[in-house]
């Protein structure tokens, strides 16, 4: 008891039990990191136009797009899977989404078939986990390359470009860094709020429902989740399932951005998903992740990229910064956890 | 007098603020088999990681043959003449009897094996074994259980030995290779080279042993020579207690069947279970290691594949998963706290309720205000000390996560409950406190199959013991009916007409 008592109250932050450490835990870093980017932006002869709204609305919206699938991607690593296939899966949804435009269709009709496919394609992704017992890296670097060539079918090998009138305002709005002015009165854009608001309900979700306990009671311990009596392949098939859902609107994000949908556009998207939220705190081998975490894991890697832009350094320098902070986030995790362990 | 080979004076060792082990002395002679005895979380591991050089002691000094010992890890300790030879096996499957004997201690010349100067240390290693007939070159996944066993004995004298550790090695074993190991312990003694012998089996300690030392709570409890002790002295040295205090009785009386097995088979074990549990009724399965009292209760929950067979409980008949079966009404607490149990990294609350959200819940969404609640009840009705429902159970100590393993399939009110193990690992005040809590259970009509290593703890908390000897049920019968020799030769599988 002596034992327990002296130890760091490391859990109880991660349950709220110290409301403001797990509030303004994850927030630390990202908080850090604006700060160090601040200073020597105003240091520079040129400067200060770093910390700026309109650099903040900038940011907030290219890592929307990572930050909603992050979101789905949370709930996967929480149960002990991962999904690789996000990147491209995300891709076939906008690619689907602009060929219901471009044939008409009504955008309500290509936003569900765009989220539809992007669910099936999570539910299929759920299925063979569970169903053929194959670990989720190798099931979903299968489905990786099967959805990349599924929308390269739907596109004909190429891009699908919906006609200008086909596309409507609002889809063309969602992601506008600064919104037009009669939207000026949201600040950031319609895309952001949308995240928020996702976001929110996720972290509902996992926190506050027999659905989130046993997502991470899956992950946690699998064997002890299966003791319990919980359905762990039901339980695996909805987690995939509603994380397809998030991979689908960010292929929504993605087409509003673009307004084509161009099937090679998500590859390689998975990778920084998957950093988001191993920065955020989450744990590759299941049990742990938070969505506040997450975002700021996805909000971390952007603001390095125009951090490092406005300090005038290449590309090269600032995904080697990235590189270092995603195998430093790892590092603290890995530490931390065996501190727990021993 | 002959002066002892090896000594360990006022060893002691810390784990945070627990003393694993305090102020612990011991010596062994050579041609000497000492017996340490103790319950599981006494300090016997400990002890022996510290002999073996796996963990160094935070105080205390040892003395091999007269000299300052000070292994600086488990290859130094073989090196000074310390061998161990563990429960479990530690060979490599696919490696031959001659390889798997100098693994990790080949004899070469630049990197280059010295295969001649090899082989004549493994035919002297299994000459002092008397095994000279094991063929050198075959993969020893070939060879039986006990042979594998002479194998590891074997690689403990290629070099030379001063002092070989033997930890529970009966456990897996049947009784004519049993015999035949204590030959070679005869043989090992007569050589000159000091044993250490851990064993659960009184009997067998009576038999091979010299002295004996009992290691209770991280210090010496007792010991001496063994002539003219009882078994019952040595119990209440290990307990630290009078028996009867250590199992507080509270009268129970069977009632109704509640669950029934017919044929009930696993796909490795059991072979073939059937038998019937009565409401107020604790019934104990003992064996050895192996012997498939685990998979039984596995099966029954569904946990591993059935192969064939009935289960019924409550006169309905489940459908064969973890869910249907726990909706039904039975619980399992399970051996493995760490991998299975429990999920460590989870809250108090989280694990008493996982296998019973309902109460809750509405929706789907959780009342976790509610839930704490309840959790806190629990948690006073079992005593479980910690700081609040949103500790997480890795840090708790192993008698408090028992209880909250406990604690959840009491949440879920199962009728029947499985306690695969409860009391490994715990301290004897927990100990007793299961003991207690397993007796109410049954007075307030539960039924509960209680499977146990330790014979002592069966015979006097069970109404009725099972045997299981290779994935069998051999035989059932009132638990005053026993002792603890005839459930070990049935465990071991000796046929009482033979006896």
């Amino acid at each position: 008891m002596n034992r327990a008592s002296t130890e760091p109250a490391l859990g109880m932050a991660r349950r709220g039990g110290n409301f403001l450490r797990s509030v303004v835990g994850p927030f630390l870093a990202l908080i850090l990191v604006v700060g160090v980017f601040t200073i020597a932006d105003n240091l520079q002869v040129d400067g200060g136009k770093f910390a700026t709204l309109k650099n903040a609305q900038n940011v907030l919206v290219q890592s929307a797009v990572v930050a909603v699938a992050a979101l789905g991607m949370t709930m996967i690593i929480i149960s002990g899977g991962i999904d690789l296939s996000a990147g491209t899966t995300m891709a076939l949804a906008g690619t689907v989404l602009a060929w219901f435009l471009r044939e008409g269709h009504s955008p309500a009709v290509a936003v569900a078939a765009g989220l539809g496919t992007a669910c099936l394609a999570g539910f299929i992704n759920g299925s063979l986990v569970s169903l053929l017992r194959v670990v989720p890296f190798i099931v979903t670097l299968g489905t990786m390359t099967i959805y990349l060539g599924t929308a390269k079918l739907i596109g004909h090998d190429t891009m699908v470009r919906p006609f200008p009138a086909q596309v409507p305002q609002w889809m063309r709005d969602l992601l506008q860094p600064t919104p037009r002015e009669h939207l000026a009165w949201m600040v950031f854009s319609p895309g952001v709020w949308s995240l928020v608001a996702l976001a929110i309900v996720v972290s509902a979700v996992l926190r506050y429902t027999v659905f989130g306990r046993h997502v991470f009671a899956v992950g946690s311990n699998e064997s002890t989740a299966r003791l319990c009596g919980i359905n762990v392949p039901l339980t695996r098939i909805a987690v995939y399932t509603i994380a397809g859902f998030f991979v689908g609107v960010a292929g929504l994000y993605q087409f509003a951005r673009l307004t084509i949908g161009d099937p090679t556009s998500g590859t390689g998207k998975e990778l920084p998903i998957i950093a988001a939220v191993v920065i955020g705190g989450g744990s590759l081998s299941g049990g742990r992740g938070s969505i506040l975490g997450t975002l700021t894991g996805a909000v971390i890697m952007q603001v390095i990229y125009s951090g490092c832009t406005a300090l005038k350094q290449p590309n090269s320098i600032q995904e080697i910064i990235v590189g270092a902070i995603i195998v430093a986030a790892v590092t603290v995790d890995q530490v931390r956890q065996r501190r727990l362990s021993g | 007098m002959e002066t002892a080979l090896l000594r360990m004076s006022e060893v002691s060792k810390s784990f945070g603020a627990t003393h694993a082990l305090d102020h612990v002395s011991l010596e062994v002679r050579g041609g000497e088999v000492l017996a340490l005895i103790g319950e599981n979380g006494a300090g016997k591991s400990t002890l022996m990681k510290i002999l073996s050089g796996a963990i160094g002691p935070d105080r205390g000094q040892m003395e091999l043959a007269g000299r300052r010992y000070v292994p600086r890890g488990p290859h130094a300790a073989r090196v000074a003449g310390v061998a161990m030879i563990y429960q479990e096996l530690n060979l490599a499957a696919d490696l031959t009897v001659a390889e798997n004997i100098m693994l990790g201690q080949e004899q070469h010349r630049c990197g280059v094996l010295r295969r001649a100067a090899q082989r004549g240390h493994v035919r002297r290693a299994l000459e002092l074994l008397g095994r000279a007939d094991l063929p050198l070159d075959l993969p020893v996944r070939n060879l039986s259980m006990a042979d594998q066993q002479m194998v590891e004995i074997a690689r403990a004298l290629a070099l030379e030995t001063k002092v070989i550790v033997f930890d529970e090695p009966t456990s897996s074993l049947a009784q004519d290779d049993v015999e035949s190991l204590f030959r070679v312990i005869e043989k090992l003694k007569r050589a000159g080279i000091a044993i250490i012998y851990i064993s659960h089996f009184l009997e067998e300690i009576r038999r091979i042993a010299d002295r004996f030392l009992v290691l209770r709570d991280g210090s010496v409890a007792g010991g001496g020579s063994l002539a003219g002790v009882s078994e019952a002295q040595i119990v209440s040295l290990m307990v630290g207690r009078n028996v009867d205090e250590l199992f507080p009785s509270v009268p129970h009386t069977p009632g109704e069947v509640v669950l029934s097995l017919d044929a009930l088979a696993g796909r490795i074990a059991p072979k073939e279970a059937t038998f019937e549990l009565r409401r107020g009724e604790i019934l104990g399965i003992a064996g050895l290691v192996g012997a498939g009292r685990t998979e039984l209760l596995r099966c029954l929950l569904a946990l591993d594949p059935v192969r064939a067979g009935t289960v019924r409980v409550l006169g309905t008949t489940p459908r064969a998963t973890p869910r249907a079966r726990i909706r039904a009404g039975l619980g399992l607490v399970s051996e493995d706290r760490k991998n299975e149990g429990l999920a460590q990294r989870e809250t108090i609350a989280d694990n008493i309720t996982y296998s019973r959200l309902a109460p809750y819940s509405r929706f789907g969404w959780l009342n976790l205000r509610r839930r704490r609640a309840a959790v806190q009840a629990w948690m006073r009705q079992l005593n479980v000390k910690a700081r609040s429902p949103e500790q997480p159970v890795e840090h708790l100590s192993g008698g408090n996560q028992q209880k909250v393993a406990l604690a959840r399939v009491l949440h879920q009110d199962a009728d029947v409950l499985l306690l695969d193990e409860p009391t490994r690992g715990i301290d004897v005040g927990t100990k007793s406190e299961i003991y207690r809590l397993m007796a109410q259970l049954a007075a307030e009509g539960k039924a509960i199959i209680f499977v146990s290593s330790y014979f002592t703890e069966l015979l006097s908390v069970c109404d009725r013991v099972a045997v299981m000897a290779r994935g069998r049920l051999r035989e059932i019968r009132p638990a005053r009916e026993w002792t603890n020799a005839s459930i070990l030769s049935c465990a071991l599988g000796v046929d009482r007409a033979s006896e």
